[in-house]
């Protein structure tokens, strides 16, 4: 058993949800206890989707356990199937229909409905959201495709010269973190590449369009956690090659563009050249200066924390302090990033294993999932939210992609608003100490009429600090007077300076810290 | 017993048929009730034992409710604890220990069934006796089950408060007659009830569930109770097994639902007319007057009640007689009689009741009757707001403050919010 407060990925139905949701003419029915319909509202409510999601659950009660659950299913996938008319169904079961091992797939078989039914075997005690929802979409296309498979060994014929070369765009789904507008945007680019969009799947696709998936050139894998299985399939069955690079950041795109264009047999000098994104420029603005060498700490899942470490290192200048993720299944490869940052990667699905790494980090921004939102807000550091899970407001009505060069300047938005807060350092900096200008008073934006805010910066201080000041013998004291002097450093950098000070005096034998051994440390560290 | 004050009509609803249906029901299960539980019981917490579905549930249905530190948990059954019950149980107790180390201010502990939990067959009742053995100096520790395949929404309460009963110091037989109050009130309504109670003269005044775990009131054959919810039927049988005797009233919604609630209590107490008169005139007034305010935006309107809360007969109810809407349905995921005996002798005559759900059907029946608002779950609101239908989000109802007499405005601006809303929007 595993204790825990909150959880990163809901069970693998859910991802199967998101699968189904994210599709037309598709209907799933899931064996499941009436409780297991509150994953309807993660769609209408979080994500305000319109229409309801196209499951029927069950709803098997206690005394239904006894008698026969079986006949329930059977019934409720035919008037499913009669009520919905769908042109493919889906059929599973939820964590404790698993444990009453009715076999889903194969009741449906024995009531021969006249279309394609996918059985999907999802252990909920082992696995989670995100590999059901790969492992749904991969079924589903073997599935769908499979029956248009060419011959094991023919070779794919060559393009026919006088169209454009075509791919299609996997991984979008239902309750994903702006996959709608990263579909938008990078349906644009490809475009003005020179290449089609032959299928986005599965948001938006039907059946019938994931029986088609087999006749273009090549896949753009979007989303690695829910379309690298179908892609692998797809390479393997029908010859077709799979892009590797995720296009979010500026570079990213860069490289997703030069890899699309390798594999299209297309020349992408005059999309580089006018490659149309802010961020470079930006970064490059003498008010972005401050920015330089700001500790990050990135958690979510692996495609989206890889290319938040990349952005945040390579193209904002920040220093990458902690990275981690939730996606065991990709582990690998964050380990890999974070070892080229110089940090161990934190691979966990304990939401109180990270926050013990924040609070541990003490970092100055939190890059992370609508959790670490939670840990950065009580422990009083600045966070944006890159990756799922989400809260409703992570669903924005404008245009909002990550992905492509659109998606870098969201990004640099994403990233560098919350360190402002209207509290600019490089000004708190510059009028140190002004009686009016200092961190206790209100951000600017709350107004002069607000009551004056919980001494945030102090509680940030005696949160942190406490635990870490436990954790060093209580040796040292500080001198009142210097103690006063610690106050007048930003309030951003105190408690690092605290830190610093208190190990500078104890490596030395202090006993006391003066203003001398603040100012010895600080030379002696640096900023 | 038909509470004075309250004009009795002569056929009501108490006998009429009812459509009970059975299909897919579009309803929480009974953990959810964890979320107001942990807020109104300060020194509690709550475990699920049960799957990540548990977990996601609790996080998702919490929404925008959210609070930094919740005062629950999840234990989630992983595949080796499938493997053999041994484990199961010792990874319990591990657990548990892992928590009341972390939380050590923690008095009392509700470890929770889930649906996994009681399929295979978990014995929560027999965990919590072994860890109360090994906790006994700080923490008392009680179980009750939330599950999806036992209890739909609201009765999560009820088997947490069936929990707490037995747990109630005894009261003897020599005891003077005392009042308990049955079901999570918000503490603002708690204590507004409380002073009523004291100006009426009727006391000593108990509530069940109470802030504390350990303030639990006495009861014993002269407590008499009354049910604040609707929903607490396995409640009742257990404090009634106790000795101690419940009034019948309607809930108490309204000027009209609350003066009567409150009048079962003074007649029981022997108050006096013209005191029970004077002491709740203001109140009274003062409700009616709030209500006046929603009365002509609401009168005549139509409304349509998906199953959710077990509230909904009550605030049909309320709705018709006191705001003058019209009753399109009332679903409701129970109807228990006995409990609401009197509330069905005040629904007007002819009113569609539906007990259970098969949601298509019940959405069909929906479209066909095109209520000027539908109260239903969150998983069919936006999806009806899109079909051009006004939503009220159910569980609001049931997180509000809405009983009493200074609360009964609120709660008409609950229905009335939407529809003003719907009014205004030009896009």
């Amino acid at each position: 058993m595993q204790l825990t407060v909150w959880t990163y990925e809901g069970p693998p139905h859910v991802g199967a949800m998101r699968i189904a949701t994210a599709m037309e003419g598709i209907h799933y029915v899931l064996h499941a206890p009436q409780g297991d319909t509150y994953a309807d509202l993660l769609f209408t409510m979080i994500e305000r989707r319109n229409k309801r999601p196209p499951v029927t659950y069950t709803t098997f009660e206690a005394r239904d356990l006894g008698t026969d659950t079986a006949e329930i299913f059977k019934n409720a996938a035919r008037d499913a199937y009669e009520r919905f008319q769908p042109q493919a169904m889906l059929v599973g079961a939820s964590c404790t229909a698993e444990l009453i091992q009715d076999d889903p797939g194969g009741l449906a078989k024995a009531l021969a409905l006249p279309i394609p039914v996918v059985p999907l075997e999802l252990p909920s005690y082992q696995r989670k959201e995100n590999w059901g929802a790969s492992e749904t979409f991969y079924h589903l296309v073997r599935a769908l495709a499979g029956p248009h498979a060419p011959a094991p060994g023919t070779e794919r014929p060559p393009r026919d010269a006088g169209r454009r070369p075509r791919c299609n765009l996997l991984g979008p789904t239902a309750l994903g973190f702006r996959h709608r507008d990263d579909v938008a945007e990078i349906t644009r680019l490809l475009d003005r590449l020179g290449i089609d969009v032959a299928v986005t799947a599965p948001l938006g696709a039907t059946p019938a369009d994931i029986a088609r998936l087999g006749e273009a050139d090549f896949n753009v894998v979007l989303y690695p956690e829910i379309a690298q299985t179908a892609a692998g399939w797809l390479t393997r069955t029908f010859r077709q090659p799979a892009t590797k690079t995720v296009p979010i950041g500026f570079g990213a795109t860069i490289d997703f563009i030069k890899e699309v264009a390798e594999i299209a047999g297309v020349d992408p000098t005059a999309v580089l050249a006018g490659a149309p994104s802010r961020l470079p420029w930006y970064s490059r603005s003498v008010d972005s200066t401050y920015l330089t060498g700001k500790r990050v700490f990135i958690f979510g899942d692996a495609t989206h924390v890889v290319s938040a470490a990349r952005i945040a290192d390579k193209e904002l200048g920040f220093k990458v302090v902690g990275l981690g993720t939730y996606s065991r299944e990709f582990a690998r490869d964050v380990r890999a990033a974070a070892e080229s940052y110089g940090v161990e990667a934190l691979i966990t699905d304990d939401y109180l294993e990270v926050e013990e790494k924040v609070a541990e980090l003490h970092p100055e921004l939190v890059l992370g999932t609508q959790m670490e939102r939670h840990i950065a807000k009580r422990l009083r550091v600045p966070c944006a939210v890159i990756s799922a899970p989400v809260h409703v407001q992570d669903f924005p009505a404008r245009y909002s992609p990550q992905m492509g060069f659109e998606g870098a300047n969201v990004i640099f938005d994403t990233f560098v608003h919350p360190l402002m807060m209207g509290l600019e350092e490089h000004l708190l900096g510059m009028f140190r100490g002004d009686f009016e200008f200092h961190d206790e008073v209100q951000p600017s934006h709350l107004g002069h009429g607000a009551a004056p805010a919980p001494d945030q910066t102090q509680i940030k201080e005696t949160e942190i600090e406490k635990a870490e000041i436990a954790s060093v013998v209580q040796a040292v004291t500080w001198a009142a007077e210097a103690e006063q002097e610690l106050r007048k450093i930003p309030f951003f950098v105190r408690g690092k300076a605290r830190r610093n000070t208190e190990r500078f005096a104890e490596e030395r034998g202090l006993a006391t810290i003066t203003v001398e051994t603040l100012y010895d440390a600080k030379a002696h560290f640096g900023r | 017993m038909n509470p004075a004050g309250v004009a009795r009509v002569t056929t009501g609803c108490s006998e009429a048929p009812i459509l009970r249906e059975r299909g897919q029901r579009e309803v929480f299960c009974g953990l959810t009730g964890i979320i107001w539980l942990h807020r109104k019981i300060q020194d509690a917490f709550f475990l699920i034992v049960g799957s990540r579905t548990c977990a996601h549930l609790m996080q998702s249905a919490a929404g925008v409710m959210i609070f930094a530190e919740p005062r629950f948990a999840t234990a989630v059954i992983e595949e080796r604890d499938l493997a053999g019950m041994a484990d199961a149980n010792e990874e319990l107790d591990r657990v548990v220990t892992q928590l009341l180390a972390r939380r050590p201010e923690i008095k009392l502990l509700f470890l929770v069934g889930s649906c996994p939990s009681e399929v295979i067959k978990l014995d929560l009742s027999r965990a919590a006796d072994r860890l109360n053995e090994k906790f006994a100096s700080t923490t008392r520790i009680l179980n009750y089950s939330g599950s999806g395949i036992e209890t739909t929404f609201t009765q999560g309460e009820d088997a947490c408060l069936a929990a707490l009963v037995p747990q109630m110091p005894e009261a003897s037989a020599q005891a003077p007659a005392s009042l308990l109050v049955v079901g999570s009130l918000a503490d603002v309504v708690e204590d507004q009830f409380r002073r009523l109670f004291d100006d009426l003269g009727v006391g000593p005044v108990g509530f069940l569930p109470p802030r504390s775990s350990t303030e639990l009131p006495e009861v014993g054959p002269n407590t008499r109770f009354l049910m604040a919810q609707p929903y607490l039927a396995d409640t009742r049988r257990i404090l009634e097994s106790r000795g101690a005797k419940a009034l019948q009233a309607p809930f108490p919604f309204g000027a009209e639902g609350t003066t009567a609630w409150l009048k079962a209590a003074a007649d029981c107490f022997g108050v006096d007319e013209s005191r029970f008169t004077a002491v709740t005139a203001l109140g009274r007034e003062r409700a009616k007057r709030a209500l006046s305010h929603y009365q002509e935006q609401l009168a005549g309107k139509s409304i349509f009640f998906f199953p959710d809360s077990q509230l909904e007969i009550p605030l049909a109810r309320f709705l018709s007689r006191e705001l003058s809407m019209r009753i399109a349905e009332i679903g409701t995921p129970y109807l228990h009689r006995q409990n609401l005996a009197a509330e069905l002798d005040l629904l007007p005559e002819g009113v569609v009741l539906s007990e259970g759900q098969d949601v298509d059907r019940q959405l069909d029946r929906a479209r066909a009757a095109r209520p000027d608002l539908t109260v239903c779950g969150l998983g069919l609101a936006n999806p009806l707001e899109a079909e051009g239908l006004t939503t009220k989000w159910a569980i609001e109802l049931v997180f509000t403050p809405i009983q009493g007499y200074e609360q009964a405005g609120d709660l008409a601006e609950l229905f009335a919010r939407p529809l003003n809303r719907a009014a205004r929007l030009e896009v």
